[in-house]
């Protein structure tokens, strides 16, 4: 029993989730409005841009930084790491939080939310064509998944609980999960190849609409080599400030590992990249003087920089270094994302978007929420590893 | 090397195999327009922007006028087409003035459409004579037909809290039973069964019919006044071809048509998506690579064993 997992403890209703709490409170009462109003009282979509920041962010930049119990589950399940394996109940806790507030965000982007049901009961409907329907199905399945994987620790907890039906009907699940598991932690890592892959082939339907840097065949790919990646990226980054939030020994070695992973990942997405853009003549367009040309340097040189920083060995034993390694990965991704969803997608001369305050308060406040989720399960069941616990903290 | 990387390697290997079909497997079937397919043929040099066919379109489908943009509030006067227009029409204008053109904007209708493809339940879908056809009962919402579309066309109800996606569907609600017959050596329904826009102009600027039976007309044109039209048919091949086809004196680009392909618009994502899930065989295949890698190693993986496993990573 060296390494289990435990509860963290201590008050939850702390000031920053107070504050955090007011944030999703403002969230809320807007999302009643956007339900009661529809969108284009609320948002600044318009038939020109009819997929947004909820789209570009929350779901797709949103699923793909939530991609590390997927990115874990890769390491420690083929790659044989067992070692990281004290960081995947974490992971797989950010990525259960991530998913559901896409799903969440899915729901108000849709215009007639009321039927979305339809989509996953009416089979006979389904269009075996649509990309979409493939995200969308999967998205949800994907986070029923995540919760399944993380209900071992629920189940723990209340299995040692008081006396009463939540704990019988715990003693008796736990045993049934852990059997099941092998068959859902395999399901939680072809699920996300599925769906990250198609994130990036919905946009091939757009065809001349997407400009040309971005449009190729290899979406699928690229997207989903970076989602690893950020999905590496966001556990350094949650592990780092989980570490000095609730006074954790910083589990440094283990990032420099994880850090270590991001590299072959991050060059391969380079490679494919630069390479396909020239296989087909397209790299000279990264030379024009516009904007498209701006911003594909700017994505191109944020996905350099953790290369740079992780490159030599001596500078993955720093553990600022490999913070600010982690952000410019996520946010590396998160660039290529809003490019090929929003910056480089071109549905005609006189057509803007910027999002409205109303679609940026929902997802800040949604954002809150899930930060407010992660603090009160992680104090309150078993995620994170005992060993790491300080003595401040027992 | 563990077996387990070994196994690993092989499982990459084959899922890239499976991504990278996109590149190698071999293009889908080209969609061919059923042999009744109705369509619109616009002729820009006939058009004098009477605009007759907005207004037949508006009774016909009983949308309201849009009469915010001129001065007073008095005219019909869409801008473009949108959640309560159906059709509208434009005019060019060169940058010396010089060169003019009308346009009438609607539904292509086309022969394998983008819009189809991205519908998650079939609300848009191509049915009888090959009209892209809506159902609000299979559509969530969601406004993928509106990225896909490279004519821009599916519009949504922005400002309604019950939205539905609005376009041209050649009126196909006026049918009724109707049948149709050859009249002057195009198939017509009887008066006011057919799309409004073209049993109302007064210049057959545009006119309905079979997509093959327009594509003689417009080339009869073409080949009587060679001198008066750009010596091409907009909507022949296309983006894989569509059933409104245009005829025009301005170049197609001016008048907003976009320079497609002759391939159809969903045929990379579909070569791709094909590929990668023909008959959901590599999906299960991967699920049994995944199973059988987690089976093998989970047991070391546990949070009570330690031990550590193959090289160190950093």
């Amino acid at each position: 029993m060296t390494d289990r997992p435990q509860a963290l403890g201590g008050p939850i209703l702390t000031r920053p989730v107070r504050i955090l709490l007011a944030l999703f409170a403002v969230g809320a009462i807007l999302i009643v409005w956007r339900l009661g109003a529809g969108l284009g009282a609320t948002t600044a979509l318009s038939d020109g841009y009819p997929w947004g920041l909820w789209i570009a962010f929350d779901v797709v930049t949103g699923t793909a930084l939530a991609c590390g119990g997927y990115g874990l589950a890769l390491l420690v399940y083929i790659l044989n790491k067992g070692r990281y394996h004290p960081m995947v109940r974490p992971a797989i806790l950010t990525s259960a939080l991530g998913y559901t507030l896409a799903a969440a965000s899915i729901g108000l982007d849709v215009g007639r939310p009321w039927l979305a049901w339809k989509v996953p009961m009416y089979v006979w409907s389904w269009n075996l064509h649509s990309a979409l329907l493939e995200v969308a199905l999967c998205i949800m399945s994907y986070t029923v998944v995540l919760w399944i994987e993380l209900s071992p620790a629920f189940l723990e907890r209340f299995r040692e609980g008081p006396e009463g039906r939540l704990k019988r009907f715990s003693q008796k699940a736990y045993p049934i999960v852990n059997k099941l598991l092998i068959w859902i932690i395999a399901l939680g890592m072809l699920l996300p190849t599925m769906h990250q892959s198609s994130l990036g082939t919905l946009m091939i339907l757009t065809g001349p609409k997407l400009h040309a840097l971005w449009q190729t065949p290899f979406l699928p790919l690229l997207f989903l080599i970076s989602c690893i990646a950020m999905g590496y990226a966001a556990v350094v980054f949650e592990s780092t400030l989980a570490t000095s939030f609730f006074r954790r020994r910083p589990d440094t070695d283990m990032l420099a590992g994880l850090s270590r992973a991001m590299l072959p990942v991050l060059g391969a997405f380079l490679v494919l990249r630069i390479g396909d853009l020239a296989a087909r003549g397209r790299l000279a367009l990264a030379f024009s003087a516009d904007r498209f040309a701006l911003a594909f340097w700017v994505e191109t040189a944020l996905f350099a920089m953790p290369l740079v920083l992780l490159l030599p060995a001596r500078q993955r034993r720093d553990p600022g270094n490999l913070f600010r390694a982690a952000m410019f990965m996520m946010l590396a991704g998160a660039v290529y994302r809003f490019n090929t969803y929003l910056v480089a997608y071109r549905p005609g001369d006189d057509v803007h978007y910027f999002p409205s305050v109303p679609e940026l308060l929902i997802t800040l406040g949604l954002v809150a929420l899930e930060i407010v989720g992660y603090v009160a399960i992680v104090k309150l069941f078993p995620i994170f590893s005992a060993s790491r616990q300080t003595a401040a903290q027992a | 090397m563990s077996v387990d990387r070994r196994f690993l390697l092989k499982s990459f290997a084959a899922a890239g195999a499976a991504a990278a079909a996109g590149g190698t497997i071999e293009a889908r079937a080209r969609a061919v327009a059923p042999a009744d397919a109705l369509g619109l043929l616009y002729d820009s040099t006939r058009c004098i922007g009477c605009k007759a066919c907005v207004v037949a379109c508006r009774q016909a489908n009983d949308t309201k006028p849009e009469t915010q943009n001129s001065p007073g509030g008095i005219w019909d006067t869409p801008m473009d087409l949108d959640g309560n227009t159906k059709t509208v029409v434009k005019l060019y204008k060169s940058a010396d003035g010089y060169q003019r053109s009308f346009f009438k904007a609607q539904c292509m209708h086309c022969v394998d459409p983008a819009c189809t493809n991205a519908c998650m339940l079939g609300a848009l879908k191509k049915r009888e004579h090959g009209i892209v056809s809506y159902n609000p009962n299979l559509c969530i919402g969601c406004r993928y037909c509106q990225m896909a579309c490279p004519f821009n066309v599916p519009k949504f109800q922005w400002s309604s809290a019950a939205p539905k996606i609005v376009k041209c569907e050649l009126c196909r609600h006026r049918v009724a039973g109707a049948a149709l017959s050859s009249v002057g050596g195009f198939s017509r329904y009887p008066a006011s069964h057919g799309p409004a826009c073209a049993e109302v102009c007064p210049r057959a600027a545009v006119i309905y019919g079979t997509r093959d039976e327009l594509l003689a007309e417009a080339k009869r044109r073409m080949a009587e006044s060679p001198d008066r039209y750009v010596p091409k048919i907009y909507g022949e091949t296309d983006g894989g071809g569509t059933q409104c086809l245009y005829l025009s004196h301005v170049p197609f680009g001016d008048l907003g048509l976009p320079a497609l392909s002759d391939q159809a618009v969903p045929d990379v994502q579909q070569t791709i998506q094909h590929g990668i899930y023909q008959g959901f065989v590599a999906p299960l295949a991967l699920y049994g690579m995944l199973t059988a890698a987690v089976f093998r190693n989970r047991k070391r993986a546990a949070p009570d064993d330690d031990r550590e496993e193959g090289g160190r990573p950093s």
